[in-house]
């Protein structure tokens, strides 16, 4: 089990939290000519490390928000959590 | 090398079994190869197997981190199935299974392969209506498929629960007769054993550290065991595919995902054939030794622990409980974990890549088991020919920036969306 520090709520289990990916991953300007090389950057390429990985969760069973976490893919260690407009 | 047969076995019996081979050698690696194989699962195996055997190229090493055999094609569920709509995957998945039908002969080597049928249970109308589509698409590809009815799919598996008042009725289901299981480990042993004969070093415990390469074209590897010079090489290395691509300064369409299995303890015989939830992501075997082998859905997120979280392992018994209810009586006897490489829309990579000589096949995502001998055949044409197979064609790289995506249930990595 995942214990996931919200910065609204404070310490929940991972069952009250749903996953949603790279949080690194920019999407690109609206309104702006882009290459289909870019789009596909955001929608389809993936870093995907062993180790440290910024990724989006929210609080699906809490407070709703969608948070960011920095957490080890190998160990599960949470080093931090952030509020979605924080940066690390 | 020596045969295996009912005579070599009573020959050996009479010398106290003192006097086999071994199956494969344990020798240092060479300073140049003409084809390396990095990744000593089932899927490198066979490549390397089809690559002496199809192509006549034997100057071939495996190079593997741990032992062959340990990764996914130690850590799956067994299941061996060609149920496919879309033709890329159909056409490619039924190659596989006429492999599969012949390979204790091919190999010498008894894979055990059973085949004794698919059941996907449908749980409502519009889920028998989907599962009629996507029968009549394998039938067109020459695939079989019966839909059962709920009678039909009682007298096959009466302990699943017809009763009235569950949440998901089994209103019939999909059959692939001709799917089955069969034992993972004889199948990386039996790859194994008949590249080495072939002349194929198998080298074990040797990590690949680096690549050389200069002006986009790849020269060799650095491994453990020092630098090691190939014209070509292949990457089969399925959860690993990221940390060896960061190597390479690619980003690749695929996370990496883990996925969990368990089995019971051991019962009398119940279910033969494989069956599984149509409302969820659960599926269900029994093993020869009377198991009950169970799988589902992935942890959810990004991971490389090789090990699995509980929640998941309780959503996917769960629904095994919903679908068999005898299983609340079991015991649990073991669990483990797999890190799975999930390509963007579930389908796999079979393909070059942009640095001459150097080839990808990944993204397998749960699937990567029944795929062994397919996979290993077309990679090996892809890697002798320099060009893909029309079989794994539609397996390329470019696809996901082309639009040309092989979604067959959109069980790709996000599974967070679906």
């Amino acid at each position: 089990m995942l214990y996931i520090k919200c910065p609204h709520c404070g310490l929940r289990s991972q069952n009250e939290f749903s996953y949603g990916g790279d949080a690194t991953v920019k999407r690109p300007e609206l309104n702006k000519e882009i290459s289909d090389q870019e789009w596909d950057n955001f929608v389809y390429l993936r870093k995907s490390p062993r180790g440290k990985h910024l990724e989006l969760w929210q609080h699906i069973s809490g407070c709703r928000q969608w948070i960011k976490v920095e957490r080890d893919t190998l160990t599960h260690e949470i080093f931090t959590t952030l509020k979605s407009n924080e940066e690390l | 090398m020596q045969k295996y047969s009912v005579f070599s076995l009573i020959k050996n019996a009479f010398k106290g079994h003192k006097d086999w081979e071994v199956a494969w050698k344990d020798p240092n690696p060479k300073s140049e190869y003409d084809v390396i194989i990095i990744g000593g699962g089932g899927h490198g195996l066979a490549t390397a197997y089809y690559l002496a055997k199809e192509h006549n190229i034997t100057k071939v090493a495996i190079i593997e981190k741990g032992w062959i055999g340990g990764g996914n094609v130690g850590r799956n569920t067994t299941i061996i199935r060609s149920n496919y709509m879309h033709d890329e995957n159909g056409l490619f998945s039924e190659f596989g299974m006429d492999l599969w039908r012949n390979m204790s002969q091919d190999l010498n080597f008894n894979v055990m392969f059973s085949p004794r049928g698919i059941i996907n249970l449908a749980h409502s109308d519009a889920q028998m209506n989907v599962y009629s589509r996507r029968g009549n698409s394998m039938r067109l590809n020459g695939i079989d498929a019966v839909l059962l009815n709920r009678e039909e799919v009682r007298k096959i598996i009466p302990m699943a629960d017809f009763s009235e008042n569950v949440r998901f009725p089994i209103f019939g289901g999909l059959m692939q007769p001709s799917a089955g299981t069969a034992r993972h480990d004889a199948v990386a042993w039996g790859y194994a054993r008949q590249a080495d004969s072939m002349g194929v070093d198998i080298i074990q415990n040797c990590e690949v550290t680096g690549f050389d390469i200069s002006n986009g074209k790849i020269l060799g590897i650095r491994t453990s065991k020092g630098d090691i010079k190939a014209k070509k090489i292949g990457l089969c290395v399925a959860g690993s595919t990221n940390i060896l691509a960061e190597k390479l300064n690619m980003t690749l369409p695929v996370e990496t995902h883990l996925l969990q299995a368990c089995v019971s303890e051991p019962i009398k015989p119940i279910l033969n054939s494989v069956v599984t939830f149509g409302a969820g992501h659960f599926y269900c075997s029994q093993s020869d030794k009377g198991e009950m082998v169970m799988g589902g859905d992935l942890d959810g997120y990004n991971s490389y622990a090789q090990r699995g979280n509980l929640p998941t392992l309780q959503h996917v018994l769960t629904e095994g409980i919903a679908m068999f209810p005898f299983l609340s009586k079991l015991k649990m006897l073991r669990t483990w974990g797999g890190i799975m490489d999930m390509s963007m829309d579930g389908s796999p990579i079979i393909d070059k890549t942009h640095i001459e000589g150097l080839y990808l096949n990944c993204g397998w995502c749960y699937g990567g088991f029944k795929a062994t001998p397919a996979s290993g055949w077309t990679f090996a044409h892809t890697i002798a020919q320099d060009k893909p197979h029309e079989l794994n064609e539609g397996y390329s790289l470019n696809r996901f920036s082309t639009g040309h995506l092989i979604d067959e249930k959109g069980l790709g990595t996000k599974t967070w969306i679906s």
